[in-house]
């Protein structure tokens, strides 16, 4: 039964739709990265340039943080897609559980060092 | 490829075992794994108890008894009471779901071997120098390279690596109790136990996940010349203890979970009732989950991080007493007005209750700010967390080894000799640990390895250590118990010999590899019980007779375990003062040996084996 497994085989099991669903999918993908790149290179250039003051480049990048964060939970991490209930529930497990750590741990250990 | 390892039977027994991927010889392995580490932790702690007690004993030194202090929490918790839970949560998820096997077998074996070589690591610091010293906490600066030697090294390298084992574990169970369950096996007719291994992966993930961040921390600091919690070098070392106790806390609750989760399986099964209140049950879990990692400061109250945070913590901290209350009741109403059987099982689930109950009474006390000023570091935190890790993790391993030992190794444990166990255990228990709140009340300081005459604590402590003797005998006639129901115990040859309700006690003893020739068809809560009273009085089956499926053994997670030893050693040897060989040289080995075996898993294709259907009918009528 499994002996053939390891060969290739002749035809796709996927329907037509699928493989043009497939194929949507990656282009999404490519553009969703290609965006996060150029929001990478936004901050780095905030950063860099030194023509923006920093009153404004801080919230700035904080804000492409933001929306890179978004963008990467919804694309790669396919929280958009249908029947990922339950990769999604984990996400958002995490999320609920780590962020109030992570802001009781910035107002905790804040600037003063003990 | 596929038929040739059919024929895999006349390999050796060692090798079968080394290369395992069954989930129910890993439980086996699981089991023996921790129990011996338990048996090493458990000789530390009666090795403290006879320093303590007398005083100004000179038994053992200082340094002696702060390594002992170390390794003996360090081992309980990480590599005796982890790998116990791992064990029966190997053994009786996938049959209480009605799988095959977990969702990852290969994944499993790594999990296990990557845990047992992580934990030779922390071991093999006897024999360089000394063990970690620096308490299970290993707070710096008490831990960094300026104060603590090697061991810490073996501490923060041995941790690391058993803890990734633990992590993937994890995950296997996570993958295993979403996927894997059998037709109308829906989330809300799961065993309490399932629902309990779920929520303590998921804890596993999140909590173990900050703990390897803290190491790896640890990690540079000490070896890499980093200075994370180097406060004259900018470093904030309160920033260790926060990420020490994010992990820290739900680590308990990781423990306590599975124990949990045993106790609700025995109770109805010998109470001959079902399960009072199973939503509350489950939804009480899940609380205690989320609460878990809101509460860690409260083992910080006493640095000084300020009376608002300190509160907030506190009530937080309170909270979790009622899911706890709620899950309380649901046992006490279980087994009102039940049938119940007081087997060495039923003693130590019954008797869990109310020793957990004391052991959450002294932890509401703790989490009143202004007591624990008081409380802290003295032998009364001391009292209070043995009473949640023995009278209630231990008691609850105890219970459940009783409870399935006759599905694990096909005949049950003497009841006599069980019933000895039981109550020396628990009335040493009670003898060690409740006077030591009175110890802790007058003012014993915890990790101190001897005290002055005339001070009130001699006959007290004398006692605590009769009590640890007592305990003491207890494991051991646990283990004569072992080897005498080895030969002298009935076999048992019928399914279920509790007359128990979940889906493992539907399969045929011993459970043959595939475990259900069939899967099962669930129509209800406690799906066995159902069908022998409404049903004929087996499983319906969910599909027709089958070829199965099995995966293949492998010895690569043995070797990439044994290649992280070896990467992990090499580290350590970086901070040797000489060294035999260069360093680098044992880290380059490791790396070739645990990427190389990864690489060999990765190209070399393996799809398993099949049983064939005569096989299969050939199995089931022998064992049926
Ligand atoms: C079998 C009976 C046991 C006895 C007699 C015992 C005894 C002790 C003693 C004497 C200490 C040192 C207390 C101090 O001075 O601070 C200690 C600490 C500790 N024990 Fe146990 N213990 C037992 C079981 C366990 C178990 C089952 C666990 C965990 C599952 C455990 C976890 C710990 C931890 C975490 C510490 C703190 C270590 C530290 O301070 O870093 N113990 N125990
Ligand atoms: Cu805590």
């Amino acid at each position: 039964m499994s002996d053939d497994l390891s060969k290739p085989f002749s035809q796709s099991a996927l329907s037509h739709e699928e493989i043009l669903k497939i194929n949507r999918e990656r282009r999404i993908q490519i553009t969703a990265f290609a965006f996060m790149i150029f929001l990478t290179l936004l901050a780095f250039l905030a950063v860099g340039m030194e023509m923006v003051e920093p009153g404004f480049t801080i919230p700035f990048i904080l804000l492409l943080a933001v929306v890179q964060f978004v963008l990467q939970l919804f694309y790669f991490m396919h929280l958009k897609d249908k029947d990922h209930q339950w990769p999604n529930a984990f996400m958002m497990t995490g999320i609920v559980v780590a962020t109030p750590a992570v802001i009781a741990l910035v107002l905790l250990l804040g600037v003063t060092k003990y | 490829m596929a038929t040739e390892t059919a024929a895999n039977n006349n390999k050796s027994v060692l090798w079968d075992w080394l290369t395992t991927v069954d989930h129910k010889k890993l439980a086996v392995l699981y089991l023996i794994a921790g129990a011996l580490f338990f048996i090493k932790a458990g000789a530390m702690a009666i090795f403290m108890r006879i320093q303590l007690m007398s005083a100004e004993n000179t038994f053992l030194s200082g340094q002696t008894f702060n390594e002992f202090i170390t390794m003996h929490g360090t081992i309980m918790l990480f590599l005796a009471v982890t790998p116990l839970i791992f064990a029966f949560m190997n053994f009786a998820v996938p049959l209480q779901i009605g799988a095959r096997d977990v969702a990852f077998p290969f994944v499993n074996a790594l999990g296990f071997w990557i845990f047992f070589f992580g934990g030779l690591l922390v071991s093999l610091s006897w024999f360089f120098g000394g063990a970690p010293d620096a308490g299970w906490t290993a707070y710096v600066p008490l831990s960094s390279g300026e104060y603590a030697d090697l061991g810490l090294d073996f501490y923060v390298l041995g941790l690391q690596i058993s803890g990734l084992g633990t992590l993937i574990s994890a995950i296997n169970f996570i993958v295993t109790i979403i996927n894997m369950r059998a037709p109308g096996m829906t989330m809300m007719r799961m065993p309490l136990f399932c629902w309990t291994g779920l929520v303590t992966s998921i804890l596993i993930v999140f909590a173990f996940t900050p703990l390897a961040a803290g190491l790896a921390l640890l990690m540079l600091d000490r070896i890499f010349g980093g200075q994370f919690f180097m406060p004259d070098a900018g470093g904030n070392p309160v920033l260790w203890q926060h990420i020490f106790w994010i992990f820290g806390h739900p680590e308990v609750y990781i423990l306590v979970l599975p124990a949990f989760g045993i106790i609700s399986e025995v109770v109805p099964a010998f109470s001959r009732k079902r399960l009072f209140g199973y939503t509350a049950m489950v939804f009480a879990t899940l609380i205690i989950a989320f609460l878990s990692f809101m509460v860690w400061v409260h083992h910080m109250f006493t640095v000084g991080i300020g009376p608002i945070t300190n509160s907030v913590f506190a009530i937080a901290t309170m909270a979790i007493g009622v899911p706890t209350g709620i899950k309380i009741f649901n046992w006490l109403f279980t087994m009102w007005g039940g049938k119940i059987t007081f087997n060495t099982a039923m003693l130590c689930a019954s008797s869990f209750v109310p020793t957990f109950v004391l052991g959450g009474v002294t932890g509401v006390m703790l989490a009143m700010v202004p007591v624990d000023y008081l409380y802290h570091d003295t032998y009364f935190v001391v009292a209070h967390f043995h009473y949640i890790v023995v009278g209630g993790i231990a008691l609850g391993l105890l219970a459940g080894t009783y409870y399935w030992y006759p599905k694990m190794f096909g005949h049950k444990l003497n009841e006599k000799l069980g019933q000895l166990m039981f109550w020396l255990f628990y009335i040493g228990f009670h003898l060690t640990f409740f006077i030591q709140h009175i110890l802790g009340l007058i003012g014993m300081p915890r990790r101190v390895f001897t005290y002055l005459e005339g001070q009130g604590m001699e006959t007290m402590n004398l006692v605590s250590s009769i009590g640890a003797f007592m305990m003491g005998a207890g494991v051991v006639v646990l283990l004569i118990n072992i080897v005498y129901s080895a030969f002298t115990s009935e076999r048992i040859t019928v399914r279920d010999p509790w007359d128990a309700r979940t889906l493992e006690w539907s399969t045929t003893t011993p459970v043959p590899e595939y475990n259900f020739a069939q899967t099962p068809q669930v129509r209800s809560l406690d799906p066995w019980f159902y069908e022998k009273v409404h049903g004929e009085g087996l499983m319906k089956p969910a599909e027709p007779m089958d070829d199965i499926h099995m995966p293949n053994g492998s010895i690569l997670p043995l070797t990439i375990g044994l290649g992280l030893f070896v990467w992990g050693f090499g580290m350590i040897m970086l901070e040797m003062a000489n060294p035999i060989i260069t360093p680098w040289i044992v880290i380059g080995t490791g790396v070739i040996i645990t990427f190389g075996s990864m690489l060999l898993h990765s190209i070399h294709e393996d799809h398993g084996y099949h049983i064939p259907l005569d096989k299969i009918k050939k199995i089931e009528k022998e064992v049926g």
